[in-house]
């Protein structure tokens, strides 16, 4: 039951987000605005219920397996993929390495800037 | 397919979602043990295999995208509660997000820009089609959020799709080598690069590097979400006005 209360919870704040981004006329895709909302109540509950807890580890631990039926859509642009296969390839392959290695050093570098040695300490003045 | 017995159960199940679903269900779990069996080898990433094995079966039996499609889409619709679910962990690691808010915020301000700014710069570059370059564009953002802005700045949804698995595996698969080279060690910067170059995918992989590096990067996909939806088609106004197409 919990599992499925959690479930509810999280299609409830999707479709919420959804109305009001069509409603409103709003940029950002509907799931982002439900996950903001979600976001949002559990900052003022102060903490999140065993059931929303129980279904978002059940769907974000198998992840990947959401991705699989859209990535089979490949067979669909195989005709597309083989026109134009060097550049979006090569665009694709440099563009990842290139953000990944940059936010990591950027990452890296900020973090020593503005938070100084984090590890030892650690939530010390609430 | 001369019985005419077996020819009804096949015109019957081609027709059903049921094959559609189990399929993809029965692929992944054998490409799932199949990469524990290779001891999480990035290159084994199971979506890889359960994509290949996927397509050559609907080859061989001369099955359509979307047939199969009437049984997948019950997959592909849980990425809409999935990215709903992601404020869960985002809450959970909100003490140590507020300690590091302003690195974050730079590192994810930047990722993003750079993300989408460099692919279809790239593929403008390569010669790319404008609606490639805009195909491309979101790749990085998880698919539910690409496919949303890839429509709305005149790419093709379902060819983003496939790019955004596409970016995810090679981000999952290259990711830690990548870390290595230029010798970012700490979990927390890995994590937050992860989660903005390859979302779902690059967090599944994080979460087997460590529970930090998981949650940061579940963290940074959340946020880049957000952050793509805000940025890129901003940013392809201004680099339309920038450079001719």
């Amino acid at each position: 039951m919990q599992f499925l209360n959690g479930i509810t919870l999280l299609l409830v704040y999707q479709l919420v987000g959804e109305i009001t981004v069509r409603l409103l006329g709003l940029p950002i895709p509907g799931p982002v605005l439900g996950m903001v909302m979600l976001f949002i109540t559990l900052m003022i509950r102060g903490k999140a219920p065993e059931s929303v807890d129980q279904a978002s580890t059940a769907l974000l631990s198998h992840l990947s397996l959401l991705f699989v039926p859209a990535g089979v859509g490949m067979m669909a642009h195989f005709g597309r993929i083989a026109d134009e296969w060097v550049p979006i390839t090569l665009a694709l392959l440099l563009s990842t390495v290139i953000t990944m290695v940059a936010t990591a050093l950027i990452m890296q570098v900020t973090t020593r800037w503005f938070a100084g040695p984090l590890p030892e300490k650690e939530g010390g003045n609430e | 397919m001369n019985e005419p017995g077996l020819k009804d159960i096949w015109v019957y199940l081609s027709t059903s979602p049921l094959l559609g679903l189990t399929i993809t269900l029965v692929a992944y779990g054998l490409a799932y043990r199949l990469y524990l069996r290779t001891n999480s080898n990035p290159l084994a990433n199971p979506v890889v295999t359960s994509v290949a094995m996927l397509i050559i079966l609907l080859l061989a039996t001369g099955t359509s995208y979307s047939d199969y499609f009437e049984g997948g889409q019950f997959v592909h619709f849980l990425l809409g509660p999935a990215t709903v679910a992601l404020a869960v962990p985002l809450y959970q690691q909100f003490s140590r997000l507020r300690q590091l808010w302003l690195p974050v915020t730079i590192s994810l301000f930047c990722g993003v820009v750079i993300a989408a700014g460099s692919s279809i710069g790239l593929a403008r570059l390569l010669g790319g089609s404008t609606e490639i370059q805009m195909s491309l564009a979101p790749k990085s953002a998880t698919a539910p959020v690409a496919m949303g802005i890839s429509e709305k700045i005149g790419g093709l949804p379902s060819l983003t799709a496939v790019l955004v698995v596409i970016t995810g595996i090679t981000g999952a698969v290259l990711g830690t080598k990548l870390f290595e080279w230029i010798r970012v060690r700490d979990d927390t910067a890995k994590g937050i690069a992860m989660g903005v170059a390859a979302h779902g995918i690059g967090t599944a992989r994080a979460f087997q590097v460590s529970s930090q590096m998981g949650a940061f990067s579940g963290l940074a996909m959340a946020l880049s979400a957000f952050a793509t939806a805000l940025l890129v088609p901003w940013l392809v106004d201004l680099l339309a006005a920038w450079i001719p197409a």
